[in-house]
């Protein structure tokens, strides 16, 4: 039962989002084009990347703000590097960007498992931490397009079959998710530990362990999200991906992620975050001014989040699951 | 939101002589030993520090950020939390530029103010109690439509030329070199403490803080005291609104942006538990003058505003960690 009514949650979030392309394209036609649809999706690849960590954070019942300042920080550290050291391979510096990635993401995970701070806390913290440190390293300098190398800038945009990298790397990303969280213990073990913890320690799982799992995961995307983003956009500076983390968490409660935990699917946070994408390139197509945008990513959250309360009613589950544990 | 309320044993403020009193009694000294620390490193880091009129500028660093910290603690005790309160500034402000282009005086822009930071409140408040939703969702989704609609309506432009009877409110002094923003946070200060320490009111946001369930059942009509909070914390975003705009003298669709990040850790830092149930206004008040000192002494030392918020964010985590790592190591 539960199984329908997921799908049927998402195939609502397909229709919405079919019935957003065609709006467009009935206005303005050329944007349903194949062409302009794979440019969404390049376009959103970023996005949806990050919110799929952030679906396995939201997942265990914590939150990960500190994901776009993960972003910028490790963004700038290869930026960087690229500019003092441009003979070393562009491999390497994505390598080292996940790698730095998921060291900022294991601290978090380490102060949330070993000393039980709650993540919304550390999150703030490690948020406003990563962000200062991008201007510590940097001296609040840019990193320019003419300083890096031309290979550290082509590879997202380099093309294969048809699509970006950039594109393929998203694709990559969505795939193993699907086998991480459908196929695997680890997986499951995220669900459980937001679906009940008690119940989690009783067959075994440790609650601690998986959390950090979760933002040891969410922390390395980010830090692959860092060098994408500035390779792609060709220039790294403080502000890079201000505010980011809250289109993030929006994509994730858009694409039905609970944030009460142990609730969401891969699908659902692709789909929350290409709704998302979708909305912003629709914008500068029908010509209405782009400070539209941050209102109807609001307004859209908002909506999304009334939606689903609706339709999963758990007012009752949440009192009963309450009082089942007194303190 | 962490590991189940159930596992952990938790603190009970209302309770006379427990652990809960006592670590609680512990954490507001150990802000204060902090407080005083970093008002001796910067009287010895900067000569200009212990100058009157600079101390009084160095107030403007938390004083409307802990007028909405004071609305805000009640709210996280209560369990809930407002992450829209800058978004709220924002509207509050364009709504009052607005005005001021059809000639709107002072009092009328204080009642616009007021009244738009109400209106937040009581939105964020329905959705909550209302329609049962939960309230960290819905103020992200709030703090973008709120600073939203401001850009909207302002896109890359501002409002400026408010009165001087305006701006008085944010600049003004009162009497010496006390402000009228300092005089507003000290009677504040008092208001929320006595309503949260010392009536029936606070007690019930204590109640529903540890524990929804029992205080229903106790007769705690939970969805009006956390719609009344809700209302309480958009009535303090407006004020703060006010005060910020008189004093800058324009409204930018920025304004007071990432806000909401400082007002939460300043209560947080002041041993307010963001699981809800405990904490005090006495420990936000000392955590206001923490944070304030420390911007401004390093503002003395000419420490870019970046870098500083790397030590607040240092200071939310390392104050949080600190006694935690503590027990855990004398436990073993």
């Amino acid at each position: 039962m539960i199984r329908d009514f997921i799908k049927s949650r998402e195939a609502i979030l397909v229709g919405a989002l079919i019935a957003l392309i065609l709006l467009v394209e009935i206005r303005f036609s050329g944007f349903a084009s194949p062409g302009n649809l794979a440019s969404v999706f390049n376009d959103t690849s970023i996005l949806i990347i990050l919110a799929l960590g952030q679906m396995l954070v939201i997942l265990t019942r914590c939150i990960d703000l500190s994901l776009a300042s993960n972003l910028a920080l490790t963004g700038m550290v290869t930026a960087m590097i690229n500019a003092a050291i441009p003979g070393l391979p562009v491999i390497a510096l994505i390598a080292l960007a996940i790698g730095l990635g998921t060291l900022m993401g294991m601290f978090n995970g380490i102060l949330v498992w070993k000393l039980d701070i709650p993540p919304i806390v550390v999150t703030l913290g490690t948020l406003t931490i990563y962000r200062g440190l991008v201007f510590l390293i940097s001296g609040g300098e840019w990193v320019n397009s003419h300083e890096m190398g031309e290979a550290y800038k082509a590879l997202p945009r380099l093309d294969f079959l048809g699509l970006p990298v950039l594109s393929w790397i998203a694709i990559a990303v969505i795939a193993g998710f699907v086998i991480l969280v459908n196929r695997s213990g680890l997986g499951r073990a995220f669900y459980a530990v937001g679906g009940n913890p008690h119940a989690a320690v009783y067959t075994g799982i440790d609650v601690g362990r998986t959390r950090f799992a979760a933002f040891t995961i969410a922390g390395g995307l980010a830090g692959l999200c860092g060098y994408l983003w500035v390779s792609r956009y060709a220039v790294a500076y403080v502000d890079v991906a201000g505010g980011f983390e809250l289109d993030v968490v929006a994509a994730c409660v858009i694409g039905g992620i609970s944030i009460a935990g142990g609730l969401g699917t891969v699908t659902g946070a692709v789909l929350g975050a290409l709704f998302l994408g979708a909305i912003k390139n629709a914008l500068p197509v029908a010509g209405i001014s782009p400070f539209w945008q941050l209102a109807i990513s609001g307004a859209a959250i908002i909506i999304a989040v009334a939606f689903n309360a609706q339709s999963s009613r758990k007012q009752g589950r949440i009192i009963l699951k309450s009082a089942e544990h007194p303190t | 939101m962490s590991l189940a309320e159930g596992t952990r044993p938790r603190n009970f403020p209302d309770r006379l002589t427990g652990r809960g009193q006592r670590i609680l009694r512990s954490w507001e000294l150990l802000l204060f030993v902090i407080a005083v620390l970093i008002f001796i490193a910067n009287t010895q880091a900067s000569p200009y520090f212990l100058d009157p009129w600079n101390l009084s500028d160095a107030t403007f660093n938390f004083t409307e950020k802990s007028m909405i910290a004071f609305a805000m603690a009640l709210l996280i005790i209560s369990g809930e939390i407002d992450l829209s309160v800058a978004g709220i500034i924002a509207l509050a402000s364009t709504a009052m530029g607005w005005a001021l282009q059809f000639g709107v005086g002072t009092p009328g822009l204080v009642a616009i103010g007021l009244a738009v930071g109400l209106l937040c409140g009581a939105f964020n408040g329905v959705l909550v109690t209302r329609l049962g939703l939960p309230s960290i969702v819905v103020t992200i989704g709030t703090m973008s439509l709120f600073r939203g609609i401001s850009y909207i309506v302002l896109g890359d432009q501002a409002f400026n030329g408010y009165p001087d009877s305006f701006a008085w409110l944010g600049r003004g002094y009162v009497f010496w070199v006390i402000t009228f923003e300092l005089t507003l946070f000290v009677v504040f200060a008092l208001i929320y403490g006595v309503v949260l320490h010392k009536t029936n009111f606070g007690r019930h946001v204590y109640t529903i803080g540890n524990n929804p369930v029992a205080a229903r059942f106790s007769g705690i009509r939970v969805e009006r005291v956390k719609m009344i909070l809700f209302l309480l914390t958009g009535l303090m975003s407006g004020i703060a609104a006010i005060c910020l705009t008189g004093r800058l003298g324009s409204t930018r669709p920025s304004i007071a942006y990432a806000w909401e990040l400082e007002v939460v850790t300043m209560v947080v830092l002041g041993g307010v538990s963001i699981l809800g149930g405990a904490g005090s206004i006495l420990g936000v008040v000392i955590a206001a003058l923490v944070i304030g000192m420390v911007t401004f002494g390093l503002g003395l030392l000419n420490v870019p505003g970046i870098v500083m918020s790397i030590f607040i964010g240092a200071l939310l985590i390392g104050v949080i960690a600190l006694p935690r790592l503590v027990t855990k190591l004398r436990r073993r």
